[in-house]
């Protein structure tokens, strides 16, 4: 099977000030990921998994190299052509959920759609769908402080995925989940990369997620010291 | 369009929040309307009451008479010129004849002016024909004559209709008289300059008193005359001449409203300041998220703008579905002045009732709109130095 490269990390290099020097967190990193992939960024704290996810969510620059995500070369994009590229291509899970405190469910996953000025009707379709992919449909008029951990994070699921992005970037999106709400959420997020071919990448140390992964990407001090593909159990 | 649809929404989840700022603006854009609304109905008032009870369509002074000096009155009076006098048979012009005098009333004495008038004049609302009714009625052989006064000096004078006081006055050639009078009427009038310190007879009978047959000071004129040529010996001030000190005395009451203006200001645009600065380091995530959602810095700056200016876009809704019935209400009641404003000096009715022109209300609620903007938007460009990587995390920058 022909498989599309969807992002090519070259050589990227990140350094951050620290006082009067420099903190390295990523350090020649070279990675390519194809359309379909269900990847996981895995390491210790501190190894910069959640950097490089930020750069190649453009939400941050490489000091040195280059992130293309999607034919887009993340180091020379202005800062309105990146809002157009998270918008249009790009899905983002948090750990903390992240969701519009004032908003109900159906107003946070609508939002994306809002971005993309999709007439009211098809927003209104696209929603239901992504709440019912989540299973969450029953709480369209809730509040996030209203629901639990699991639901906020299957909202936050749905809003990332109710425009049907080529790519969800979910960081640490378990870590604030029991056991049995994170195999939920990790079985839903499996299904939506089989069903709608979504490439979904990890930033995660949980051994509850890493089972999921069909490929993973070990960083160690900024460097990838590992990159495995692995059977999936049941596949 | 996004802005407006997202700051909406963010408003009306925001709730009591949205609310309490809501009301300090409605508050503040409430007030202002209606403290000038108070200051506009005085000052239409004042100037009605002015035109209505002393200064006419205008006037002719006696070229030396200057109301500021009461040593000018003794040469300030002269032969009525035969165009005045033509245009007062008419009635559309009446003369006045003033005089320093004193009173007695229970033996003490006050300083007063003493105003002939006519008794049949209609142009200013001075009721002049009180006059008449007493002097008809009054009895053959009878010494005191009728004289009319406001309630302002009777109340310093402590006179009533019906008493009968001394007064004493000097003729053209400085020789001192005496006389009784009889007060025959008290009028309630809101201009002090008219009923203050000043007694009303027949002006007949102060040009004899005085030794000045057919002479005035001063001529008020009515809207029906028309100026034609310059009358030699007397000078015309216009209206807008004789209201300049009322006019003055009203800008500094709206420099002084303008201070209270300026405070409320301040503290709405304080609660709008500090709710939009709270926001930003309150609402780091949500900015975060937005910006990861795929907005940009400028439309999340515009999206907290147009937040902020909401606000006084709903307290204008507020104090215009709210407020109108009740500014309506505080007009049809007006506002009544506190015991000692009328002796203030000015033109002053015991209830105000407010006027509220479309130019107060609709410069107020834009002046509101504009500051609520700036205030909003200044904080919000704190928004385009954040890092969203940072934002998104909540970190306090």
């Amino acid at each position: 099977m022909e498989q599309s490269t969807l992002i090519t990390i070259d050589n990227l290099v990140k350094r951050f000030p620290v006082g009067k020097g420099e903190f390295t967190a990523l350090n020649g990193i070279n990675l390519t990921i194809n359309l379909g992939e269900f990847t996981g960024i895995v390491g210790p704290s501190g190894s910069g998994k959640t950097t490089l996810l930020n750069i190649i969510g453009s939400l941050d620059n490489a000091t040195e190299g280059d992130a293309v995500v999607m034919g887009e070369s993340t180091s020379n994009l202005s800062l309105k052509s990146a809002a157009k590229l998270r918008r249009k291509h790009l899905g983002f899970i948090f750990q903390t959920y992240n969701l519009l405190p004032v908003y109900t469910v159906f107003e946070n996953v609508e939002f994306p759609l809002l971005l993309l000025n999709m007439s009211g009707s098809e927003r209104k379709k696209a929603v239901m769908d992504a709440l019912e992919w989540v299973g969450i449909t029953d709480k369209v008029k809730s509040r996030p402080a209203q629901l639990s951990g699991g639901e906020c994070q299957r909202v936050a699921i749905a809003r990332a995925m109710v425009k049907k992005p080529v790519i969800v970037l979910a960081d640490e999106p378990t870590a604030n989940l029991d056991a049995a709400n994170s195999h939920n959420i990790l079985k839903m997020m499996v299904k939506l990369n089989q069903e709608l071919k979504t490439t979904f990448i990890f930033a995660t140390h949980d051994d509850k997620v890493i089972k999921y992964l069909k490929r993973k990407i070990s960083l160690e001090d900024g460097k990838v010291v590992k990159d495995e593909f692995t059977k999936v159990k049941g596949e | 369009m996004l802005a407006i649809k997202l700051a909406y929404r963010n408003l009306v989840g925001a709730g009591l929040r949205t609310w309490l700022n809501v009301i300090v603006l409605a508050f503040v854009l409430f007030m202002i309307i209606w403290h000038y609304g108070i200051l506009d109905g005085w000052n239409e008032q004042a100037n009605r009451d002015m035109q209505a009870w002393e200064v006419g369509n205008g006037q002719y002074w006696q070229e030396n008479y200057d109301p500021y000096d009461f040593f000018t009155l003794e040469d300030s009076h002269a032969k009525i010129p035969e165009v005045l006098q033509k245009a007062s048979s008419d009635g559309i012009v009446t003369p006045i004849l003033i005089s320093q005098a004193s009173v007695y009333p229970d033996g003490r004495i006050q300083s007063m002016l003493l105003k002939g008038i006519d008794p049949e004049q209609k142009v200013i609302a001075i009721p002049g024909a009180e006059l008449n009714i007493e002097s008809e009625a009054m009895p053959a052989g009878r010494q005191e004559i009728s004289a009319i006064i406001g309630k302002r000096m009777a109340k310093n004078c402590k006179l009533k209709e019906g008493d009968i006081t001394t007064i004493r006055w000097r003729d053209v050639n400085g020789t001192f008289d005496a006389l009784e009078v009889k007060i025959v009427a008290i009028f309630d009038c809101n201009v002090p300059s008219i009923d203050g310190g000043q007694m009303y007879i027949n002006i007949n009978t102060l040009q004899e008193m005085m030794q000045a047959p057919n002479e005035a000071t001063l001529f008020v004129i009515d809207e029906d005359y028309e100026m034609s040529e310059d009358i030699s010996g007397w000078v015309y001030k216009e209206f807008d001449f004789l209201m300049t000190e009322m006019n003055e005395m009203m800008k500094m009451k709206k420099v002084g409203g303008s201070v209270l203006y300026f405070i409320l200001m301040l503290l709405a645009m304080l609660a709008i300041f500090d709710t939009q600065v709270l926001s930003i380091f309150r609402r780091q995530k949500e900015i975060g998220t937005y910006i990861a959602m795929g907005m940009t810095r400028r439309q999340v700056v515009s999206l907290f703008t147009v937040e902020g200016a909401m606000h006084a876009i709903l307290a204008v809704a507020v104090v215009s579905t709210l407020g109108t019935g009740f500014l309506l209400w505080l007009q049809s009641i007006g506002f009544t002045m506190p015991a000692g404003t009328d002796d203030m000096g000015i033109a002053i009715a015991e209830t105000i009732y407010p006027v509220y022109g479309a130019g107060l209300i609709i410069g107020t609620s834009l002046l509101v709109f504009v500051i609520t903007l700036i205030v909003s938007y200044l904080p919000a460009r704190k928004i385009s130095k954040m890092k969203p990587t940072d934002a998104i995390k909540g970190k306090i920058q």
